[in-house]
């Protein structure tokens, strides 16, 4: 297998066009789901529990409803259908019933003239709440059986049990073989997606006792149909336009204000606006599940993993949301991607009174990577072993088989990736400055920004500041998994305007900012040899895209778009051979016939002696060419309840990163100095997306080893702010070398491979094995605190266990 | 109360409450919704517009306190002959996705390549240290401003001489 390289076809696949949502972007008129407005609209405001668990006494709603200039307030009594929803088990009350399960969780709307008035009329609705105990300790969510139950209705508090059996880790005769053990605990907090465009939508009802929503979401046809039941609608009654996006990142996967709005405006007979502020905005989406992990990796001598082990916790909170499929994330890549035999990987979605957890970049293998990957460095360490080594030496192939029992099909270059990583060039050292020389933070920026750890807080002369490198590597699965047929549908259309050839593409896909648009476009043009192409606006008029997450956009509707515009340009060719049958000879076939710049061709390119037999224009006259098409991958398994194993996944995508880091080992302080990555993303469809995708999702990872975590206090969100969640700033971003390799998927479009979560994955890790090689110290839970590294021997790493 | 404001060259006068922030007065009263609401805490920088020339959060400032003064929004930025050099960059250079920060970003880079027509990146980067983008990584922001900084100093290269010519 050999590396490619791609060349770009003018605006098509394998360039860098500009996006068409670009200049709208920059000039302040693209309308995010936050900037829309109609003619006579009513504002919305939701009223959210204080209390993780409490059981409502009573609701009342009267003063609320007798202010001015209020038209409605809204309980669960006042739901039209059914009262819950969700994306895997519809266990979320749209607005809570009788009960509360956590601290935001919705309990009644309101809509009023204008927000102020909708707010304080919020505030006006009296509700009396019996506070019950919080069911907030994961551990205990699991494992004691006198814990309270988050759902009454239930036999226990886990959403999700996952093992996943290959051979057998306890069996005597491996033990010959193992050289060293390494049992630790760690820990991941609760990350936010943090996007920066507010929940935030417009329902308008219609003539027929519809609505129509326009809004920010991941995932059209999916938020319909969990809304339609809810408001005793047919489906059909229910559309959805995509509203303009500002971020999604897994955290517009579940529902927000699209019922609460809808409801309000079936009611009023008005549009009704609901915006989120930011501090609603931590309570209205999902967050990454907190992990709590205890792994043992066993290896031989020489490196070779003997068997592992490894038990993981999820905290699902409040509701099921995607817990099930996170938990089969988990599960399913707990090892990470390396070869071993021998494996017992346990892993348990709960319910606690916490906030619920769902869909973030990296579902499930986030929280796994940081776990194997410290695992990883370990037994480097206790072998005396480089860490890259140890990963070469145990890295999955084409060929492998993962702990599930399923066979890794196409190439699996890990290998590849981590020779690559280490060729690329370090930083220069870091210096001190010498006696009578300025302390760092008041250097005049030169060639390089260099401040020291904290930045222009850092007071000191560097004096104890330590320079680490790490490394890091993840697997992620694309594509949803487990049997979930999660298709897209295109409809793509050619037709001449103007004397030119146009072809127009809709789907129902969310652009949420990766570039999905361009690639349409660029899919379209290529196929059909054309220059213009347009991508028409995302609604449910068409079928459903499946949603923008699991890295899966360039796939299926990718896939569906390609599909869609082959079915086009077999038709193209069927009117050029009924209206021109003479453009052929007897001994040439209408199969070979290929569309570019803007005409027919017999044979593939100019440069292999195409000739061309007629324009598009002449071919197509007044007629218009549509075709709609589904695209499904190929058919994934189950795991086995039992066992774990089952061809659980479509594809896997690999991504390594390494940070070279500055640590204040006094002040407990982090400066990333550089990051290297490296990614197999199969083909490079758009290298400039690409890479944004790669830089961005660096960045999460690094936000996540760092600093990212919404803290909770017994089921309390105490930071529901940007003031106090921190996400990075340019200031924590280091500059980001990339290679990119493209080791042809057979299976897939083009042989690409989804890019956008991979790079979050092995970002994490890198930094903080870079950090502990800086500081000394074990760091076993994220996002690192200054007190880990500098104070007390051993603070915030109690789980770990010394070395076995 | 009563206030006039010059936004992107239009005199609003206006009556607003007091405790009217200026972002609200500009999405809400002028419906210039290219300035954005992302964290009412000062934090995330998408609310940035230009009073006097200067980047100011807009959502730190009250409506009554640009009054008398000239705001500049991102729908000011674009020119007679087209396009701001920084909104091209940002479009060359990918340095938007979502775009969601991209307003305030390309206002703080105009307020910054107006006073230094040749910013380093370490300038780049600490000029938008304010300001929060959660998709790019921020890398491509600063390539989209060196853009415009090479862009813009060819254009103003080249358009002495055209001056030049006009005067002949």
């Amino acid at each position: 297998m050999t590396v490619t390289t791609s060349t770009p076809v003018h605006k098509g696949i394998g360039g860098s066009p500009l996006r068409p949502d670009g200049t709208l972007k920059v000039t302040g008129e693209f309308a995010y789901s936050s900037d829309l407005w109609a003619e006579g609209m009513l504002y919305g405001s939701t009223l959210r529990s204080p209390h993780p668990r409490a059981r409502i006494v009573r609701i009342d709603t009267s003063a609320a409803a007798a202010m001015a200039g209020v038209h409605a307030v809204l309980t669960s009594a006042d739901i039209p259908g059914k009262k819950t929803y969700g994306l895997i088990a519809d266990d979320c009350p749209v607005l809570a019933i009788d009960e509360v399960r956590y601290h935001g969780e919705p309990v009644a709307v309101v809509a009023a003239d204008d927000l102020d008035t909708a707010r304080r009329a919020a505030k006006a609705i009296v509700v009396e709440y019996e506070v019950l105990e919080p069911v907030s300790d994961m551990r205990r969510a699991a494992f004691d059986a006198e814990s309270p139950r988050v759902h009454a209705d239930r036999a226990d508090n886990i959403v999700r049990y996952q093992p996943v059996r290959r051979g057998n880790p306890d069996a005597a005769d491996l033990q010959d073989r193992v050289a060293v053990v390494v049992t630790r605990e760690y820990e991941v907090g609760m990350q936010d997606q943090a996007f920066l465009g507010p929940e935030s939508g417009l329902a308008i009802p219609t003539e027929d006792g519809g609505v129509d929503l326009h809004v920010a979401t991941q995932w059209l046809h999916v938020d319909q149909e969990q809304m339609a039941p809810c408001l005793a609608l047919p489906p059909e009654k229910v559309q959805l336009t995509l509203a303009g996006v500002g971020g999604a990142f897994g955290g517009r996967e579940d529902l927000s204000m699209q019922i609460h709005a809808s409801m309000l405006a079936l009611r009023t007979k008005r549009p009704v606006k609901m915006v989120y502020d930011r501090r609603e905005s931590f309570f209205g989406h999902v967050h990454r599940h907190p992990a709590l992990m205890k792994y043992t990796h066993a290896a031989d001598a020489d490196g070779r993993l003997v068997y592992a082990k490894a038990q993981l916790l999820l905290d699902g909170g409040a509701y099921a949301s995607t817990t099930d499929a996170v938990v089969g994330n988990a599960a399913s890549l707990g090892i990470g991607p390396y070869e071993c035999d021998d494996v017992l990987i346990e892993a348990y979605g709960l319910y606690t009174n916490n906030p619920p957890c769902g869909a973030m970049r990296g579902f499930g293998a986030v929280q796994a990577c940081f776990a194997y990957e410290s695992q990883m460095d370990e037994v480097a360490a206790a072998l005396g072993m480089d860490p890259v080594e140890i990963r070469r030496i145990n890295a999955v192939k084409e060929g492998s088989i993962l702990p599930t029992g399923q066979r890794i099909e196409g190439p699996a270059p890990l290998r590849e990736i981590l020779d690559e990583l280490v060729t690329m060039p370090m930083p220069p050292e870091p210096s001190l400055p010498e006696p009578g020389e300025p302390e760092p933070r008041t250097r005049v920026p030169g060639e390089r920004w260099e401040l020291p750890p904290g930045g222009y807080g850092n007071t000191t002369r560097g004096e104890g500041v330590r320079r680490g490198v790490g490394y890091g590597v993840g697997i992620k699965n694309i594509c949803y998994s487990e049997g979930f047929d999660d298709f897209s549908t295109a409809r793509v259309r050619l037709e001449i305007s103007g004397g030119e050839p146009i072809a127009s593409v809709h789907t129902a896909a969310a652009e949420v900012g990766q570039g999905l648009v361009t690639l349409q476009a660029q899919i379209a043009r290529t196929e059909l040899g054309v220059d213009h192409a347009v991508v028409l606006p995302a609604d449910t008029q068409v079928g459903s895209a499946g949603s923008s997450s699991a890295s899966r956009q360039s796939y299926m509707t990718g896939g569906a778009v390609k599909t869609a515009c082959e079915a086009v340009r077999m038709e193209v060719i069927e009117l050029a051979r009924r209206k021109f049958p003479e453009l052929l000879s007897d001994d040439e076939s209408w199969s070979d016939i290929h569309l570019a710049d803007g005409a027919l061709h017999l044979g593939a390119g100019v440069a292999t002696g195409a000739r061309l037999l007629a324009r598009l224009s002449d071919v197509l006259g007044t007629d218009v060419v549509e075709a709609t098409r589904e695209y499904h991958h190929r058919r994934t398994n189950p795991l086995d309840p039992e066992t774990g194993q089952g061809d659980s996944h479509v594809q896997f995508a690999m991504a390594a990163h390494r940070a070279v880091v500055d640590v204040d080992v006094e002040l407990g302080l982090v400066h990333v100095v550089q990051m290297d990555v490296v990614q197999d993303v199969g083909k490079i469809l758009n290298r400039l997306s690409l890479e944004g995708q790669i830089q961005g999702g660096t960045a999460q990872g690094l936000g996540l080893a760092l600093m990212e975590e919404i803290q909770t206090r017994d089921g309390l969100v105490r930071n529901p702010s940007f003031t106090d969640y921190l996400i990075p700033t340019i200031l924590d971003m280091p500059p980001l070398n990339m290679r990119i390799l493209e080791f042809a998927d057979p299976n897939s479009p083009y042989g690409l491979r989804g890019a956008g979560e991979p790079p979050t994955l092995s970002s994490t890790p890198a930094i903080v094995a870079a950090v502990r090689a800086a500081c000394g110290r074990p760091l076993r839970r994220i996002p690192l605190r200054p007190e880990q590294i500098a104070l007390v021997e051993g603070y915030g790493d109690e789980g770990g266990e010394e070395d076995v | 109360m009563q206030v006039s404001i010059n936004v992107n060259g239009t005199d609003y006068n206006a009556e607003v409450e007091p405790r009217h922030l200026l972002v609200r007065f500009l999405r809400e009263d002028l419906r210039l919704t290219g300035t954005h609401w992302g964290c009412d805490t000062s934090n995330c920088g998408t609310c940035v517009v230009l009073l006097d020339g200067e980047p100011v959060k807009s959502c730190t400032v009250l409506a009554a306190m640009a009054s008398g003064h000239s705001v500049r929004t991102v729908e000011g930025l674009e020119g007679p002959d087209g396009l701001d050099p920084v909104q091209q960059g940002f479009m060359e250079e990918h340095g938007l996705q979502c775009g969601f920060c991209t307003p305030g970003m390309m206002l703080t880079a105009r307020a910054l390549l107006d006073r230094n027509h040749d910013p380093s990146e370490e300038q780049i980067r600490e000029a938008i240290s304010g300001q929060l983008c959660r998709c790019t990584g921020y890398l491509n922001i600063v390539r989209a401003v060196r853009w415009a900084a090479e862009h813009q100093a060819r254009a103003q290269t080249e358009s002495p001489s055209q001056s030049e010519t006009a005067g002949v």
